[in-house]
């Protein structure tokens, strides 16, 4: 086994594997750092910030920063968390969130971070972007409505399915998602089973005619908030 | 006649989340009722927004018409996705799971129309203080008919709980079926409670009967007229809610057509627009729009359906009909009596369906072969509702038409606050007697208005005596304070 270093996360002896991020450390833990971006399957991309922490005294996501010896880092303080509260009702006022009839709702990570963080009503004004639907794919549903840019999906088609169907265009707040080709979706080989359609964490992608199959009660975050399954690993304190 | 000699009177409520309306009196010289309508002035758009959005997401969409019946616009929006999906032949299991959540809403609706909102007129009087007039006054005075109100309406939110995942907008019926069954435990606490819901439900017919027939002089005429009725009904003809063909008669019974298919609902209904409303005036075609307007609703439904598949509720029935001998009923108040007939019904079903072990059944969704265009139809608690979708290949919706209850009895109720107006308003005096009865006749067929809605004391109006000269000549506010 290769050595491992230490570093503390808000006091706590956290030890890591050389080439970890803060975040996978964390995991590993038991301390939950929220995230939107960051997926356990994909490389680090750094794109929501909702993962932000404190690296003795500085800012940085904890999805990209390896840990180190001796970091300092804290995660679960009345600042961050308003910093990332702030974060996520800025993503739900850039898109159009319409949680009451979006079938991703209970299954959704964004939903389920603004249920941990306790938003009930975002304090920024609502933008309504005008956004679009494709829906030419026989199988697959693109609401851009929901996209949070995250990148999940442009990462799984190119390093998990090996298809590279999804890319971004423009930039600032013109950035959105494209296909990777000068077509629909249904121009290219994108399919339902697709790890780039099932990492998504919001509802822009998703799997034509399965919505709502799921009773209410028993889907993902119906239960348990987001975060519990990494919190459930942290082992209980010894007397 | 020149319309700068008539003078208008103008009763508009204020902003209210159920809906706006506004009510407008027109006199003549002689100050007698030329007019009265009822405004619709509120514009929903829900058939253009929900066009390019993915069918399935439909009957989750939609159920956000209503916050009282949202059930109905699922179930009306699932049943047309069954036939898109080519679904429409359902599981025993899906087809009892949705019954029994129809069943449970039309409990709730009905018991809140009936207990919460219209109870008070009854109890108190038309002429009584609004402040006493609601349902707080109710439980103050009357505790027990409140509480039996409340859980009536409590079991039917609690069965919808069951089949729909929540009490409002709930998930439960997906294109083809549904998405859950009822466990045993769930059916077993139910019937625990069923023998005390079906003897309030008894109770409640004999409330309104006994109430209808101790004031019959004065509300037989009460907003009265004759009209065509339609609804579902079962092709044998029993009442059915959920499912059936579609049947109308004239004010004496006599048939217009029958045995329907309503995916050919427009073949034999179309809709007439007025300027003056946001709402449509649908018709019968063969009768045109003048003749051709209907009732739907407890009163058309217990008037045309040949029996009520339920023993007590089918004997309530038979006695409802003592007072018409027989033939059809066109007394506004007596919505509230055929009312109280069908939440007892319901209970019925719900008590027939729980004791069925399809519930239980593990086989929920269904496709077949696709469809583009389909239509859904349901009797929902204030009447048939009709919802209409064509679907492109891409599985968006291009175009939507909902014909909803209360836009069925549009006409109805505009006649029903016509007659009311003449019958009494008393010179130009705009009196508290007056505005209670227009909005008892509102409330006969629907409390979904603002203008209808009393929950919790005073509704807000804003009436207005406008000259021929357009000034205004008398303004009264009330304010919504409970």
């Amino acid at each position: 086994m290769s050595e491992t270093l230490s570093f503390t996360i808000d006091g706590v002896a956290i030890e890591a594997r050389p080439g970890q991020t803060i975040l996978q450390a964390a995991d590993d833990a038991g301390i939950y750092i929220p995230r939107l971006c960051a997926h356990k399957d994909l490389v680090p991309f750094g794109a929501c910030r909702v993962c932000t922490v404190k690296v003795n005294g500085r800012p940085q996501a904890a999805c990209t920063m390896p840990a180190a010896k001796g970091m300092v880092v804290e995660n679960n303080t009345p600042e961050l968390l308003e910093h990332r509260r702030r974060l996520i009702e800025m993503l739900f006022v850039e898109g159009n969130h319409y949680c009451m009839f979006c079938e991703k709702s209970g299954n959704c990570e964004l939903q389920a971070l603004a249920y941990r963080f306790g938003i009930t009503a975002p304090r920024f004004p609502y933008l309504f972007p005008d956004r679009d639907v494709d829906a030419s794919h026989p199988d697959v549903l693109i609401d851009r409505n929901r996209c949070i840019l995250c990148a999940r999906c442009v990462r799984a088609s190119r390093d998990l399915d090996r298809k590279g169907v999804f890319q971004f265009v423009g930039r600032g707040a013109r950035k959105k998602l494209w296909i990777n080709a000068e077509t629909e979706l249904a121009g290219t080989n994108a399919a339902a089973e697709d790890r780039a359609v099932e990492v998504c964490p919001v509802g822009c992608l998703l799997k034509k005619r399965q919505g709502y199959a799921t009773p209410i009660g028993r889907r993902l975050y119906d239960r348990r908030p987001i975060g519990s399954d990494i919190e459930s690993r942290r082992p209980t304190p010894t007397t | 006649m020149n319309p700068s000699a008539t003078r208008t009177v103008v009763i508009e409520p204020v902003t209210r989340v159920e809906g706006h309306g506004k009510v407008t009196i027109q006199l003549d010289e002689q100050n007698r009722v030329r007019q009265a309508r009822l405004h619709i002035v509120e514009f929903r758009g829900f058939e253009r927004f929900i066009q390019g959005r993915p069918f399935w997401e439909v009957p989750v969409l939609v159920q956000r018409l209503c916050g009282i019946c949202p059930v109905s616009h699922h179930l009306a929006a699932a049943k047309a996705m069954d036939r898109i999906v080519g679904g429409e032949n359902l599981t025993p299991t899906a087809e009892k799971i949705r019954r029994l959540m129809h069943y449970g809403q039309m409990l709730q609706s009905h018991a809140l129309h009936f207990f919460h909102l219209c109870s008070p007129d009854f109890l108190f009087g038309f002429d009584a203080d609004p402040a006493v007039r609601n349902i707080v006054g109710v439980a103050r005075k009357y505790p027990d008919l409140a509480v039996q109100g409340v859980m009536l309406r409590k079991y039917g939110q609690e069965i919808i709980r069951a089949t729909a995942g929540k009490k409002i907008h709930g998930t439960g019926a997906v294109p083809g079926g549904v998405n859950r069954n009822l466990p045993v435990e769930e059916r077993d606490a139910f019937l625990k409670d069923l023998p005390q819901m079906l003897d309030w439900a008894e109770g409640a017919v004999r409330v309104a009967r006994d109430y209808t027939m101790e004031h019959l002089e004065e509300l037989a005429p009460f907003g009265a007229f004759d009209s065509n009725h339609l609804s579902l009904v079962r092709p044998n003809g029993e009442m059915d809610l959920y499912h059936g063909v579609l049947r109308a008669v004239d004010a004496k019974g006599g048939t217009i057509f029958d045995g329907v298919d309503y995916q050919n609902y427009l073949d034999y209904i179309a809709e007439d627009v007025q300027p003056w409303s946001y709402m449509k005036f649908p018709f019968i075609r063969s009768l045109g729009p003048e003749r051709g307007w209907y009732r739907v609703g407890p009163l058309a439904r217990v008037n045309l359906c040949d029996s009520i598949p339920s023993p007590k509720a089918e004997a309530a029935r038979k006695e409802f009909f003592r007072l018409t001998g027989g033939r059809p009923n066109n007394m506004t108040m007596t919505y509230h009596w055929a009312r109280m007939i069908e939440l007892l019904h319901s209970v019925e079903v719900i008590e027939q369906l729980l004791h069925d072990a399809d519930l239980q059944g593990t086989d929920l969704v269904v496709r077949g072969e696709r469809r583009n265009e389909a239509v859904g139809l349901i009797e929902a608690p204030r009447g048939t509702l009709f919802h209409h979708y064509v679907v492109n290949d891409r599985d968006q919706v291009v175009r939507c038409n909902l014909i909803v209850s209360t836009t069925n009895n549009n006409t109805p109720m505009n006649r029903a606050v016509e007659d009311v107006a003449r019958r009494y308003l008393d010179g130009v005096q705009i009196s508290e007697g007056l505005l209670n009865r227009i909005e008892v006749a509102i409330r006969a067929y629907d409390p979904c208005l603002s203008c209808a809605t009393h929950a919790l004391g005073q509704m807000p109006l804003v009436v207005e005596l406008v000259g021929p000269n357009g000034a205004t000549l008398a303004r009264r506010v009330r304010d919504s304070g409970a």
